[in-house]
């Protein structure tokens, strides 16, 4: 039940959203989509789930193409779009039947399956509201749940967590985390701590293109170290960028900087000498752990794009 | 299609639409049909139900394009369009069930007025002296228009977003499918072509309906121009390549 996107272009109009992309997502995997606003996360989306046709390249869902057996791919997955559209007349319970019967369910499991979900998703004290009555985060779940239905083997949710405080953000996480297992699940995020909570792999996007693709881990290591120091005395930083194996100065509160180095170099032994040198003394000398967000915001600086942490 | 006719008619039942409609349609008949003097059949002498079925498709110009102009501006609107269309459904399929569901609430409107014919038959002299098969053919007649209306309605609604512009776009091609098409014939002088033009439209094919005579080119009509319209609704749903 794996995803294969292979050279995935769509273009509206003139503007192209998604340039020639190609990824895949393996079966039982789950996979951050990552990337700033209007980056081409749900266009992607809407293409794999079968809403809008791909200008040009091919989307494989279970080695079907989605295309060409479209009613075969939106029975298999589940799909929460990015605003999440919900029928804000109908009562909790009556939605989440008419989303069960859509998928063919028998009325009886169709029962059992909808109780399991309200108490899956939490949503046992709301189940007899309307939908336009319930609180954002509710609505939320309710999305969730209408996803999860008939039990997909491929999930796609595109922005799950938007706009939920941070209570109801890691419920819905732990939520994600328990229904996921050995289901392949794709899903667009601007929450870093939430891609390294629940993703073995990213993929980030940014104008369109794929920036980068890989584990965890394998990014962070990837990306640059940053060295952060502290002087006692007032010191410019054109002086300290003279220092040997310095690439870059980022001057922060009066005395402190943040260094880059020049790569593969361990500036610490330097910096050291340098304060000797110039009589200083050094308060702080502390390697910075890169972090998810500067990767990110690294591999998504290209062009005038605002970056999203 | 099944699945969306049912959600499509509770919709209606259990918002204020559905029972404004026939509370509207009835009140608006029965007030033309006994009250006011002009089109009263007490008045009139005749036991007969020409007003109804005169009457009727302008009050369905307007009542049928406020049951149809939400079937698609609305799930435009609320994103539940693309809901709709990522789930395992066919869009000839949605299209049929909105529309089957529409015209299940006309006929919940027309069906009350049956007792008029009951009433109409003991008020007759001597009893029961109406022209039934006229009442009949009128009643399918009635119900074809209904269903016509319909199509022309969602396909207006799948056209556009926006409500009002879907239920004004909807009574204009109403009112010119029925009777645009045969004061526009008038503006030719030779007989062919407006006779052609007369025949496009739905009022000539309504009106011989009305005569009782239940003719297979009239039910043809309507069946194609219904069709027609549901068809080209579900293309413009088809192509979303927005």
């Amino acid at each position: 039940m794996s995803i294969h996107v292979s050279r995935l272009t769509k273009t509206y109009g003139k503007q192209c959203a998604v340039n020639d992309i190609s990824f895949s997502v393996n079966e039982g995997e789950i996979v951050g989509f990552l990337g700033p606003n209007g980056a081409g996360k749900s266009t992607t989306m809407k293409v794999l789930t079968g809403f809008i046709p791909p200008t040009s390249g091919t989307v494989m869902v279970a080695g079907k193409d989605v295309v060409q057996s479209p009613q075969f791919v939106k029975q298999l997955t589940g799909y929460l779009a990015e605003h999440n559209p919900l029928y804000h007349d109908m009562y909790v319970p009556e939605y989440l039947d008419f989303a069960a019967a859509i998928y063919g369910l028998p009325r009886p499991s169709r029962k059992v399956r909808i109780k399991e979900l309200v108490g899956l998703c939490g949503l046992g004290e709301e189940q007899h509201k309307k939908i336009g009555m319930l609180s954002k985060g509710y609505r939320q779940r309710v999305g969730l749940a209408q996803a999860l239905i008939h039990d997909p083997a491929v999930l796609i949710l595109d922005e799950p967590t938007s706009g939920l405080d941070p209570n109801q953000l890691v419920e819905i996480r732990k939520l994600i985390r328990t229904v996921s297992s050995n289901k392949t699940v794709l899903f667009s995020s601007h929450i870093l701590q939430e891609v390294e909570a629940l993703c073995d792999r990213v993929v980030v996007i940014n104008r369109g293109v794929i920036v980068a693709d890989d584990r965890l881990a394998n990014l962070v290591r990837q990306g640059q170290h940053f060295l952060v120091v502290e002087f006692e005395q007032d010191l410019a930083a054109e002086i300290l960028a003279e220092a040997e194996g310095v690439e870059e100065v980022i001057p922060l509160e009066r005395k402190r900087f943040r260094i880059r180095p020049r790569a593969g170099i361990d500036l610490r032994p330097a910096i050291v000498r340098f304060a000797a040198e110039h009589n200083l003394v050094l308060l702080e000398l502390r390697q910075e752990e890169n972090s998810l967000e500067s990767v990110f915001s690294q591999l998504t600086r290209t062009g005038e794009n605002e970056i999203i942490a | 299609m099944i699945r969306i006719f049912i959600k499509e008619l509770n919709g209606f039942l259990d918002s204020l639409i559905g029972y404004a409609v026939v509370v509207v349609f009835l009140v608006v008949m029965g007030l033309l049909l006994w009250v006011f003097p002009e089109t009263s059949v007490l008045d009139y002498g005749f036991a007969d139900m020409e007003t109804l079925f005169s009457l009727g498709p302008y009050v369905f110009i307007f009542l049928v394009p406020a049951v149809t102009m939400r079937s698609f501006a609305e799930e435009r609107k609320m994103g539940t369009l693309e809901w709709l269309l990522t789930k395992p459904l066919s869009e000839g399929g949605i299209v049929t069930g909105k529309f089957l569901a529409s015209v299940c609430l006309v006929i919940l409107a027309l069906l009350p007025t049956l007792t008029y014919y009951f009433s109409l038959r003991y008020l007759g002299n001597p009893v029961g002296n109406v022209d039934t098969s006229g009442v009949i053919g009128s009643y399918l007649g009635l119900v074809l228009l209904g269903c016509v209306f319909c199509a022309l309605g969602i396909l207006a609604s799948s056209l556009v977003a926006n409500q009002i512009v879907s239920f004004m776009l909807a009574a204009f091609l109403c009112f010119f499918f029925y009777a645009g098409f045969e004061s526009a014939s008038q503006l030719f002088a030779d007989g062919g072509s407006a006779l052609l033009l007369k025949q496009a439209g739905i009022r000539y094919h309504y009106d011989s309906l009305s005569r009782g005579l239940i003719d297979s080119r009239d039910l043809i009509y309507f069946g194609s121009v219904t069709a027609l319209a549901l068809l080209s609704a579900k293309t413009v749903l088809s192509s979303r390549s927005w």
